[in-house]
């Protein structure tokens, strides 16, 4: 091992990351959005995605939904810390392996091109409750909803076949079952 | 209908309200409102720093010393930016504080109007929270919820945002609400489970330490207690971290002084091989744990801290205890009275091999040095304040560098709240402000700041704020005209290729004390040291301390970085016993 020139120590043996899904119910005021991703910033977790917004207008509570990697070391510090900020009102966590929980991300993908390639996405799309939004005799603007990874792969499917513009949701999530988390 | 209110009077009626008695602080523009209703005020006393970085460290010499928050009132802008550092190192030490800060009318917010800054935006990371203020409805309940924030739970730093309309206009006031919810973050949910489960690893211990911390200090005197009653109950070794100074008597014989990067060998040694480690109210700080793989390896671990994210963010624990230490030591230890029965006897048979070996480190004696007739060594300058002013309840603060671990080692507390010291930040120039504030809560105590000639020129200009209000600190120099803890550093690791650490062209202290109207006193002799300091204790007035120490002195013991705890480089003594062979080369 190299000798130590810093006042600190050298970084030790590094635990596997995971993917987890944090759902995080905060007060919708002005800058708890800017907490939540400066907690995150700051303390050198990532974000993958990010989906927020109002979910109870009555009690002004937001739910935000954060895909993140970390050690589960990380993961419960996370967890520990998004709890102590003051306009938050609880924090669950899950595995994206988890199976009772729901994952789905929305995105709208835009098609040029001729015809038979736009017919060729279409097909592709199918299996994930296609809407079509908008047509024309040259392009079309459809809406999918699907795994976040379903959607990475689709839209890689996609490019050679006209896909010029895509715009995603970031991944919400829900439990299943009549259950809700307290 | 009811009185309306102007915010200034309403930020003035909640500091009523919340007990506040004094406030730290410097005037500006975005401010005035607030400083205009000062006068119709009378039981809230203002004090005038000279900068505002000064006002916040004071108010954390003031929250520290009282177990009181310390409030602090800024302009916007500069005003704001120059108490982040204040605000960071409260954050960082858990004290708690109050920042009021002034911010250009809300029609001008975010159009780069003069003295503006994003001020909630820049102290987000460093506030427990923040609040700006953009209607006069909601001005009370924040005033009254940011002093819950800040005294509740783990403390810590908040700041409100109050922009200058916003002092202008008018609404009711609003009462603190008695026994509001404390918002869920206030943590004291242990079970007596968990407490029967600590007392069963206390009983079967046989290499156990104790390490407590400032969680100690900031629970309040009764967890000093609860917590002088667990060490006798148990019979158990204590150390404790910087913070902690004082929670435990420095001159008793079961404690083992400091731990961590300069603390004692005989306390490193502990925690290394210990079979129960018990912390309570610390956070595994880089400065103590050393290497985290090789940290206390064989042990069995109890945490045992208010704030849930403290219990394995570093070090994974066995048995972790979220609460307030007064409540959960106090628990503790009226399940051992109850359970008594001859147990506290057996389990101090139990340990008696134990504490002959550590009898055995402490014979190490690892915090001597080499004493000098002919120049005053630092260590032996600290040690004599300690002998010349120990009798006289007084509160110490410090600077940061190496006569901040000289003092940690040499200086005995006995008290809690008498060791007011930056830990986690390590700001240079904490000290000398903070000794303003600890004045300003105890106005007849000695108040000493052993500090280093570089640090203290960093706050220098608060000497003025000492003078105005004839506050008798002390500001004790240890100058070695070196930043001493980075010629150390470079010593030890840049091959002694001392970059900058030299402090050039020192001004003349006595010159500057006389300059701002307080005694100088100068000390350059060992011969000289006591009467001079009797000197210095004795005059009614602040006082400039200008002892000048062996330039070249180390502090020892000291971890090398990434080190585990029984891998210490010793004191100068040491080394030439041992002449640093083998293993202990390759540390240096």
């Amino acid at each position: 091992m190299p000798k130590s020139k810093s006042a600190y120590s050298v970084p030790t043996k590094k635990e596997k990351s995971d993917t987890y899904i944090f759902v995080v119910w905060v007060d919708n005021e002005s800058g708890v959005l800017a907490r939540v991703v400066g907690l995150f910033s700051g303390r050198g977790y990532n974000i993958e995605s990010l989906a927020v917004a109002e979910v109870d207008a009555v009690k002004n509570i937001s739910r935000i939904t954060i895909v993140t990697t970390g050690t589960p070391q990380v993961i419960d510090q996370i967890k520990l810390q998004l709890a102590k900020l003051v306009p938050v009102h609880k924090v669950a966590e899950f595995k994206r392996e988890d199976k009772n929980v729901i994952f789905k991300e929305m995105a709208l993908f835009k098609i040029t091109g001729k015809k038979k390639k736009m017919e060729k996405c279409l097909n592709a799309c199918k299996k994930f409750d296609l809407v079509i939004l908008d047509e024309t005799k040259t392009s079309k603007v459809i809406q999918i909803t699907a795994l976040r990874r379903e959607i990475d792969k689709i839209s890689k499917k996609l490019k050679p076949w006209g896909l010029i513009s895509a715009s995603r949701t970031g991944a919400v999530a829900m439990t299943r079952g009549a259950k809700i988390f307290n | 209908m009811p009185k309306l209110y102007t915010g200034a009077e309403i930020v003035f009626k909640c500091l009523e309200d919340q007990k506040v008695e004094h406030i730290f602080g410097y005037p500006g523009g975005a401010v005035l409102p607030i400083y205009d209703e000062l006068k119709n005020h009378t039981s809230i006393k203002h004090i005038l720093v000279r900068h505002e970085q000064g006002a916040g460290h004071a108010a954390e010499g003031y929250a520290r010393s009282s177990g009181k928050p310390g409030v602090v009132l800024v302009t916007s802008g500069p005003g704001a930016t120059n108490v982040v550092t204040a605000l960071t190192d409260a954050y960082m030490d858990s004290v708690p504080l109050v920042c009021i800060s002034g911010q250009v009318p809300t029609h001008l917010i975010g159009t780069d109007a003069f003295q503006e800054c994003d001020t909630t935006g820049i102290t987000r990371p460093c506030t427990k929270h923040n609040w700006l203020v953009k209607d006069i409805n909601d001005l009370s309940e924040i005033m009254h919820e940011a002093f819950k924030v800040a005294t509740t739970g783990r403390p810590g730093p908040v700041l409100v945002d109050i922009p200058k309309d916003i002092q202008f206009a008018k609404t009711k006031y609003i009462k603190p609400k008695k026994d509001k919810k404390l918002n869920g973050k206030s943590n004291n949910k242990f079970s007596q489970k968990q407490i029967d489960q600590l007392i069963d690893l206390l009983k079967n211990a046989k290499k156990p330490v104790i390490y407590s911390g400032g969680g100690v200090i900031n629970s309040g005197p009764k967890a000093s207690d609860a917590l002088r009653e667990f060490v006798e109950l148990t019979g158990f070794p204590i150390t404790s971290t910087l913070q902690g100074l004082g929670a435990y008597p420095g001159d008793d014989n079961q404690f083992l002084g400091m731990l961590g990067m300069h603390g004692t060998y005989e306390a490193n040694n502990a925690m290394h091989d210990c079979d129960l480690l018990i912390n309570i109210g610390a956070r595994f700080d880089d400065r103590i744990t050393g290497k985290i793989d090789e940290f206390s390896p064989n042990s069995k671990k109890v945490h045992i801290d208010i704030d849930p994210s403290s219990i394995n963010k570093i070090i994974k624990v066995d048995l972790a205890i979220v609460g307030d230490v007064t409540k959960v030591i106090g628990k503790v230890n009226k399940t051992i009275l109850k359970k008594k029965n001859g147990h506290s006897k057996s389990n101090k048979s139990n340990i008696a091999k134990w504490w002959e070996q550590i009898q055995k480190w402490r014979g190490k004696d690892s915090l001597n040095f080499v004493n000098s007739n002919h120049s005053i060594k630092p260590q032996h300058a600290v040690q004599r304040l300690y002998e010349l002013t120990k009798d006289k309840d007084t509160y110490v603060t410090t600077e940061v560098g190496q006569h901040q671990m000289w003092a940690a080692q040499h200086y005995k507390f006995n008290k809690p709240n008498r060791w007011m010291t930056s830990g986690g930040l390590g700001t240079m120039g904490y000290g000398l402000p903070a000794a303003v504030g600890v004045q300003i809560a105890h106005p007849e105590k000695l108040v000493v700041d052993i500090a280093g000639e570089a640090s203290v020129l960093m706050t220098m200009q608060e000497m003025s704020t000492a003078v105005q209000y004839n506050l008798p600190i002390k500001i004790f120099i240890l100058n070695n005209q070196y930043m001493g803890m980075v010629r150390q550093w470079q010593e030890l690791l840049h091959e002694k290729n001392y970059s900058e650490s030299y402090s050039e062209a020192l001004p003349d202290f006595l010159k500057m004390a006389d300059a701002y109207g307080c005694k100088g006193i100068k000390a350059e002799n060992p011969s000289e040291l006591d009467e001079k300091i009797q000197e210095m204790i004795d005059y009614k007035g602040p006082v400039i301390f200008d002892c000048h120490v062996d330039p070249n002195e180390n502090c020892f013991p000291m971890i090398p970085s990434g080190k585990p705890h029984n891998q210490m480089i010793l004191g100068p003594n040491d080394q030439e016993e041992n002449k640093i062979k083998g293993k202990g080369k390759a540390l240096v």
